[in-house]
């Protein structure tokens, strides 16, 4: 178990150096910060020793070692238009994030696995047809239509809900205010994971409830329903485990449309604005920093995995 | 004898069969358009924001484009941003999956290394990213979404090729000695061809998605060139969204019919594909 663990996490250490490449190398190729010096209150002469100063005359691999170290003591850089150091701003809208996105992903489990389940353990029948079908149907609707839809419906319409921001503006707040502005975003995720998630889950149950063990316990005679809960649940739940590490890059993702449409106060609204201003600091600094995250959630879910599943072995 | 067999089994799928056929029907639509578009996309007529009537089946738009045209225009970019993308994802995936899994050693490390880095980030951030640097556009946004999108596919057709390398037909004619490349091209090959093919169908949809997603945000296809997301994101405004319904409404029925349509398709070739499937 202990080799298994130590082999995955010497995997994870060039994936993290290659993606801090990746990442320095996106920047480099977005432009020199000289840029935004030029013009003509500034010489050639006064440029060149900026770039000294700055050691932007140093090779490339100098240049990705002293910001490397940078980034390892948090500091991440400063935005080209707020001005205001990254990782705090980072710090500061990861929470509505951290929000939308456990909130869709906890509903979109509670939704799915039961249907997921009842669809593998009635394969073939006209109602698996149909879920199949809605679930399609839930992740063919772009986020940002089915946003606009709702915004339509129960905004302009009915007048029920707040169509943007965290909170209404000139009060304090609240738990049901927040709650209230968040029925929509949570809802356009939530539609979409729910569909990934039952097709996943009917096919990893369809799976298991061909295996030996499964043959075995119904041929002991224990009953169906015991067959469905005892063996192939506790199972399947293990594919949960896989279905949340492969999500949480999509959810990071997926926060940026919804963010947009419904103004909520996150990472995703900073960052959109971040590349339509262009400002390659925060941009390159929420790109790191989610790919980090993702490489560390993954390395969690295998390991969990390793100790849930004792027969997993890396290849 | 086996393609007959196929056939038949897709054919049992009637959804899928119905899909295809909406598919086709709208893909004809989109390659006709510059035939049966009423207007030219971005000619200007003089009455604008009118609602849908005799002359334009459905209105015009703030500058008095006729909505219609633009939305046939709309999805043949699309479509034509959905195939490449998929296409050009799906080859470089296939490639470096074909090498991964052949040859394994420190090609396959490495390759896997970096399909591992590539996705650990979001893909529509590293997409929006590279749409910011390389300036948005058409072509841009087919080989951005091309060039970002292949580590799946080279997951998919490594996997397979690590099965296939333990089957008996390859065993023997690594025995037999036939040369790698035979070996590679006329036997591994042709048997990942199913799987890839049925991974495409969905990417096709997928892509779609991607580009109307970026267009939505202002980081695609940009006007006056118009494609299923810009028209989308043009309906931003609350004056559209509540008294011109004619302007969001179609361009978000034409996304969900086409991806949702393609999802079937997909599916019903996996059926007819996987004869193990059922």
């Amino acid at each position: 178990m202990w080799k298994y663990i130590l082999k995955r996490i010497a995997i994870a250490i060039p994936v993290l150096i290659g993606i801090t490449i990746i990442d320095y190398g996106l920047m480099c190729l977005a432009g020199s910060p000289l840029d935004m010096l030029v013009g003509p209150r500034v010489s050639e002469g006064a440029l060149e020793a900026r770039a000294v100063a700055w050691g932007l005359d140093q090779p490339f691999y100098v240049q990705y070692f002293v910001w490397l170290q940078q980034v390892l003591t948090g500091n991440l850089g400063y935005s080209t238009t707020s001005y205001q150091a990254v990782s705090d701003m980072i710090a500061s809208h990861l929470g509505p994030t951290l929000l939308l996105m456990a909130t869709s992903l906890a509903l979109s489990l509670v939704i799915s696995l039961p249907l997921g389940i009842w669809s593998a353990t009635h394969p073939y029948t006209k109602r698996d047809y149909a879920l199949v079908s809605l679930s399609f149907v839930g992740t063919g609707i772009p986020s940002f239509f089915l946003a606009l839809v709702l915004i339509w419906l129960f905004t302009i319409q009915l007048g029920w809900l707040p169509s943007s921001g965290m909170t209404t503006l000139g009060t304090g707040g609240g738990v049901l205010d927040v709650l209230r502005h968040m029925v929509m975003p949570v809802t356009v995720l939530t539609v979409y994971y729910t569909g990934v998630n039952l097709r996943y889950f009917r096919s990893s149950m369809l799976e298991i409830s061909q295996q030996d063990y499964l043959r075995t316990a119904r041929a002991k005679g224990i009953g169906e329903r015991r067959v469905v809960w005892n063996h192939g649940l506790r199972n399947t739940l293990l594919t949960v485990i896989t279905v949340v590490g492969t999500e949480v890059p999509m959810l990071f993702g997926g926060s940026v449309i919804v963010e947009q449409v419904f103004s909520w106060p996150g990472l995703g609204l900073m960052t959109m604005s971040a590349i339509t201003s262009r400002d390659y600091p925060v941009i390159m600094g929420v790109c790191l920093m989610t790919a980090v995250v993702v490489v560390l959630v993954n390395l969690v879910t295998d390991i969990l995995y390793a100790l849930a599943d004792p027969t997993v072995e890396l290849k | 004898m086996r393609e007959n067999g196929m056939l038949r089994r897709f054919l049992r799928h009637r959804l899928g069969v119905v899909s295809l056929v909406i598919v086709l029907v709208i893909a004809l639509l989109a390659v006709l358009a510059p035939v049966i578009a009423p207007y030219d996309p971005t000619a200007i007529n003089p009455e604008f924001n009118a609602a849908p009537s005799a002359e334009h089946w459905l209105g015009t738009d703030q500058i008095g484009r006729d909505v219609l045209s633009r939305l046939l225009y709309a999805t043949r970019t699309s479509l034509l941003v959905g195939v490449l993308a998929a296409g050009l994802s799906t080859a470089i995936g296939v490639v470096l999956g074909l090498v991964s899994g052949y040859f394994g050693g420190v090609a396959d490390m490495v390759i896997m290394r970096i399909t591992d880095m590539v996705m650990s980030f979001p893909y529509i951030l590293l997409v929006l990213v590279a749409a910011a640097i390389f300036q948005p556009g058409l072509w841009n946004i087919i080989l951005i979404l091309g060039f970002v999108d292949w580590p799946s596919a080279a997951r998919l057709v490594r996997g397979n090729v690590l099965s296939l390398r333990e089957s008996g037909f390859v065993k023997s004619s690594q025995a037999a000695g036939m040369p790698g490349r035979y070996i590679l091209f006329s036997e591994i090959l042709p048997n990942t061809a199913a799987p890839v093919l049925v991974y495409f169908t969905s990417v096709v949809a997928l892509s779609m998605l991607d580009e109307a997603a970026l267009s939505f945000l202002g980081m695609g296809v940009q006007p006056p060139d118009a494609s299923l997301g810009n028209l989308l994101g043009d309906a931003q405004s609350l004056t559209i969204l509540t008294g011109q319904p004619w302007l969001w409404l179609p361009p978000g029925i034409v996304v969900v019919v086409l991806v949702v349509c393609i999802s079937f398709v997909g599916d019903a070739l996996r059926d007819a594909l996987d004869p193990t499937g059922k």
